[in-house]
């Protein structure tokens, strides 16, 4: 633990990190992003859930410097009563929640299926990347819009809200899978003719544990790049899917539902029911972004090798 | 009498974050009329740089930062960017070092003569069409008319190193530059009158290809000489010189060839060498160990 | 060439079959026809009798078959909601969702083109930078975001322009099309600018990464070498060479742009296939919803088959491979 700890102060991306500012500052920001949304209950004011807290004489008020906001509600309430800020705390919550789980599940998929396409080879290749460039080569938020259509139909609308979180982890992951699968079989068919593996087929090892246990672990620099910038789209995935009425409910809101129900209030000049989630979700996507790229920049096989 | 080509003390630098590197340091050479000059050494010596300097084309992040190249009485380093670009490919042509690269995938061999004609003289494209005919059957291209409509990748190398070198003779200009990928130096000592051999990007050998040839007083240009297979047994082995050139962050101080030279010696690694005149003026060395002409003396 | 252009439509064929499957998968798990036909109303009996009358007791085989013949002729079955043929339904709806598409691909043409050239020929000067500052946190805005700033700015607070519906249309031979009256103008003005927004930053960096690397090769410094003039560099040379894998990306990001049809009409109300194909989710019009998956799916064949045919005629190199 300690010599990890020591490998990590003296190695290349812990100093390059320190080089970059726009880096530092998206990582702190993403940090308090984090925290605030994992520890929701702590943070906000409110908790939004409770119908105790819900007061429908409170909605629409403005954010608390507005002439008719009032302290209570910093940044004004929605159209229900609720204290906008818990909710878009708890929203973000969700988002966080739905993005990471949704990413797990494709890449734990992914790379499965990568890693027995780039190291098997022959028909099991043939025919699992087939399938991969046929998704591919539709937009994936088209498929995921399809799948959640299909599944809400499926379901039946009040069933799909109970289950909307489970589904829609399930829904992004098996959008972007693919992106995956093509990554880790690029690069396994780069590892798999090197003298190590060719090593540890020598000795008898059998291919699985080749496969797991040797050339696994040298394609995870390209799995944790693609992983940051998938975490981004399956947040983005997830508030698109809301925004249209396919993800989570508002009585449950995530970021995306949030505005879509401040949406219709615009016009009457509530703009902070819409804003607020907006920047919120804008946020966190472009630091997760920007980490990404700094991410790819430093750890870029290509250029890190030279 | 005013040379055609006089390039005075070229100094080429490259800006990097940590600094300028030299890339040229400071050479003078000169070329008349239908005279031809081989500049030699191995490769990073900094013979493409020079090539690129004289057109004013070095590729960022170099620049030229000292010295001049008086091409008919006018400083090319000084020239603004269109009366420049009259003299590229107009006057003074530039064959590249590697013909695969050379041409543009996506334009034809006729396009790619035409055009340079047509950025240079006032006349039809007809005109240029019928010019260029005449450069590629110069250049044995065989059924050119043909030829003109294809692309590059319809050519093998050896064809489209020859239609590079029609390109550059399109316009007859007064010089052709050609940067070649080797060193070449048996080549080059039988089409060249004068010879001039860089290292580390300085000349540290030049004067008459016959005199240098057959009796180099740099130790490197012996070292060069000596790795011809030219003058070995057939079997024997071939003399390379030891060592490599420095690259061009840690060129060693003093002779920047001190430390692969046989003869070197305390004064090699504290100073820079000076040039030494032999035989009137047509000979230089820039070498500690070489023994200057009675008659002469240093610079 | 021609075995190339075969082969590139033989795989276009294998993935309209695996696509048209999964309509049909889907149509066979979760629709159910003679809902759609009759009601609720019948009795268990007489839906049975119906069922072996159009067949849905016979194989799965069988009844693919059936409905692959069907759907090649045009017939994808009646929508349940608007009681007419499917095909028939998104056919009136594809015109608002195909102008809406182009308007957004003209301001992509228009903006990015210029923008990606002068910042990868000038990658140092202040408007360069400020683009891809831009352009980072452009794609990190949802396209449904920028429509309702984009609506909240142009129609709430300036009033300028119209934040919903095509407005006038004009019938061109059964084509209702907004491009030819001033108000459908300006109706099409803020839903294209916020489509064009998702795409624009990604391909402003893309020309602008792809003009800049072709800008460094061997074949640019021996144009300059030729004392070619520097817009002929630019705009023929290095231009024509960045262009092949910018139509390559276009024409997949113009398919892509359809996903994002669906939200840009959602927030626009702009009565299209998007918005149609929301309508038909919210009223379970399966059909409807299986005839929308084959019609998109067919669109996105086509663009890519079409955009690797036309790549492989612009490049030479591929030509000559594919012969």
């Amino acid at each position: 633990m300690i010599k990890t700890w020591q490998r990590f102060k003296a190695s290349y991306l812990l100093f390059s990190f320190k080089q970059d500012k726009t880096a530092i500052f998206s990582f702190v920001v993403l940090l308090a992003l984090l925290v605030t949304g994992l520890l929701a209950p702590v943070f906000s004011p409110y908790d939004p859930y409770d119908p105790a807290n819900i007061d429908i004489m409170n909605s629409e008020l403005p954010p608390a410097w507005m002439e008719e906001g009032e302290k209570a509600f910093m940044l004004g309430t929605d159209i229900q009563g609720r204290d906008l800020l818990s909710t878009m705390i708890y929203g973000l919550r969700l988002s966080i929640l739905i993005g990471c789980g949704a990413v797990i599940l494709q890449g734990v998929l992914g790379v499965v299926v990568g890693l027995l396409a780039g190291y098997l080879g022959g028909k099991i290749d043939a025919v699992l990347m087939r399938v991969a460039d046929i998704q591919l080569s539709f937009p994936y938020l088209m498929v995921a819009i399809f799948i959640s259509a299909i599944f809400q139909v499926a379901f039946g609308i009040g069933q799909y809200e109970d289950l909307a979180v489970p589904l829609l982890i399930v829904i992004i992951g098996l959008s972007e899978w693919p992106v995956y699968a093509r990554t880790v079989r690029a690069s396994v068919m780069g590892e798999k003719n090197k003298e190590y593996v060719e090593a540890a087929r020598v000795i008898g090892l059998n291919r699985w544990r080749i496969m797991f246990r040797h050339v696994l672990p040298n394609t995870m620099t390209s799995v944790l790049v693609i992983s940051t910038i998938q975490v981004a789209n399956a947040i983005m995935s997830e508030a698109a899917l809301s925004f249209l009425g396919l993800g989570m409910p508002v009585t449950k809101p995530s970021l995306g539902s949030l505005i879509r129900s401040g949406f219709e209030y615009i016009f009457s000049g509530s703009w902070w029911i819409t804003l607020f989630p907006g920047v919120f979700l804008v946020l966190l996507v472009m630091v997760i972004n920007l980490l990404g790229d700094w991410l790819r920049d430093v750890l870029n096989p290509k250029l890190y090798k030279g | 009498m005013q040379h055609l080509l006089e390039v005075n003390d070229l100094e080429v630098k490259f800006g990097l974050r940590f600094g300028d590197l030299t890339a040229i340091n400071g050479i003078s050479f000169s070329l008349d009329k239908s005279e031809r000059m081989g500049l030699v050494g191995e490769s990073g010596a900094g013979k493409s740089v020079t090539g690129f300097a004289i057109i004013n084309l070095i590729s960022k992040p170099g620049f030229i930062s000292g010295g001049r190249v008086m091409f008919n009485g006018r400083d090319l380093t000084a020239l603004s960017d269109e009366a420049m670009r009259d003299i590229r490919g107009n006057h003074i042509s530039m064959i590249f070092q590697d013909p695969m690269m050379t041409l543009n995938p996506v334009l034809t061999i006729g396009t790619q003569m035409v055009e340079t004609l047509l950025a240079h003289r006032s006349i039809t494209r007809t005109e240029a069409k019928s010019i260029a005919l005449e450069k590629l059957k110069k250049v044995q291209i065989p059924s050119p008319e043909k030829r003109l409509a294809q692309y590059p990748h319809e050519f093998s190398g050896g064809m489209r190193q020859r239609i590079v070198i029609a390109i550059a003779l399109l316009t007859d200009p007064e010089i052709v530059i050609a940067d070649e990928p080797t060193t070449a130096l048996d080549v080059v000592s039988q089409v060249t009158e004068k010879i001039a051999v860089m290292y580390a990007g300085k000349i540290v050998e030049s004067g008459p290809t016959d005199q240098v040839v057959n009796d180099p007083k740099h130790p490197y240009t012996q070292g060069l000489i000596k790795a011809l297979p030219g003058s070995l047994q057939p079997g024997a082995k071939l003399n390379q010189i030891p060592g490599m050139m420095p690259t061009l962050t840690d060129i060693p101080p003093g002779c920047a060839f001190n430390p692969r030279c046989p003869l070197s010696d305390t004064i090699c690694r504290q100073q820079e060498p000076p040039f030494i005149i032999i035989n009137g003026a047509t000979r230089r060395v820039a070498c500690h160990m070489a023994k200057p002409d009675p008659s002469n003396g240093t610079t | 060439m021609f075995a190339f252009v075969v082969r590139r439509i033989t795989q276009a064929i294998f993935v309209m079959l695996i696509i048209s499957l999964v309509g049909f998968s889907i149509k066979n798990e979760i629709g159910d026809p003679v809902r759609d036909m009759v009601g609720e109303r019948v009795t268990p009996a007489e839906r049975e009798a119906l069922r072996d009358k159009l067949g849905l007791n016979d194989p799965f085989v069988t009844q693919y078959l059936r409905f692959a013949k069907n759907a090649v002729q045009g017939d994808l079955g009646l929508s349940f909601f608007h009681k007419k043929p499917a095909l028939a339904v998104i056919a009136a709806k594809a015109p608002a969702t195909l102008e809406l598409v182009f308007g957004a691909a003209l301001i992509i043409i228009f903006i990015s083109l210029p923008v990606g050239i002068f910042s990868a020929i000038y990658p140092q000067s202040a408007f360069s930078r400020f683009t891809m500052a831009f352009s980072t946190l452009g794609v990190s805005v949802p396209v449904f975001l920028t429509a309702i700033v984009l609506i909240y700015i142009f129609s709430v607070e300036l009033n300028w322009l119209p934040s919903y519906g095509r407005g006038e249309t004009v019938n061109l031979w059964g084509w209702h099309s907004g491009f030819f009256t001033v108000d459908g103008i300006l109706h099409l003005i803020l839903p294209s600018f916020a489509l064009a927004s998702i795409m624009l930053p990604l391909f402003i960096r893309l020309i602008r990464s792809e003009m800049m690397e072709v800008l460094e090769t061997e074949y640019i410094k021996f144009a300059w070498a030729k004392g070619l003039r520097r817009k002929r560099i630019w705009f023929v040379h290095a231009f024509k060479n960045t262009l092949l894998p910018v139509i390559t990306v276009f024409g997949v990001q113009i398919g892509i742009m359809f996903a994002f049809t669906i939200l840009t009409e959602t927030v626009f109300q702009w009565q299209g296939m998007g918005f149609m194909f929301l309508e038909a989710v919210e009223r379970s019009d399966i059909s409807l919803l299986v005839a929308y998956l084959m019609v998109v799916g067919a669109i996105f064949v086509v663009v890519n088959t079409v955009v690797d045919i036309i790549y492989g005629l612009v490049n030479p190199t591929i030509r000559i491979a594919g012969r």
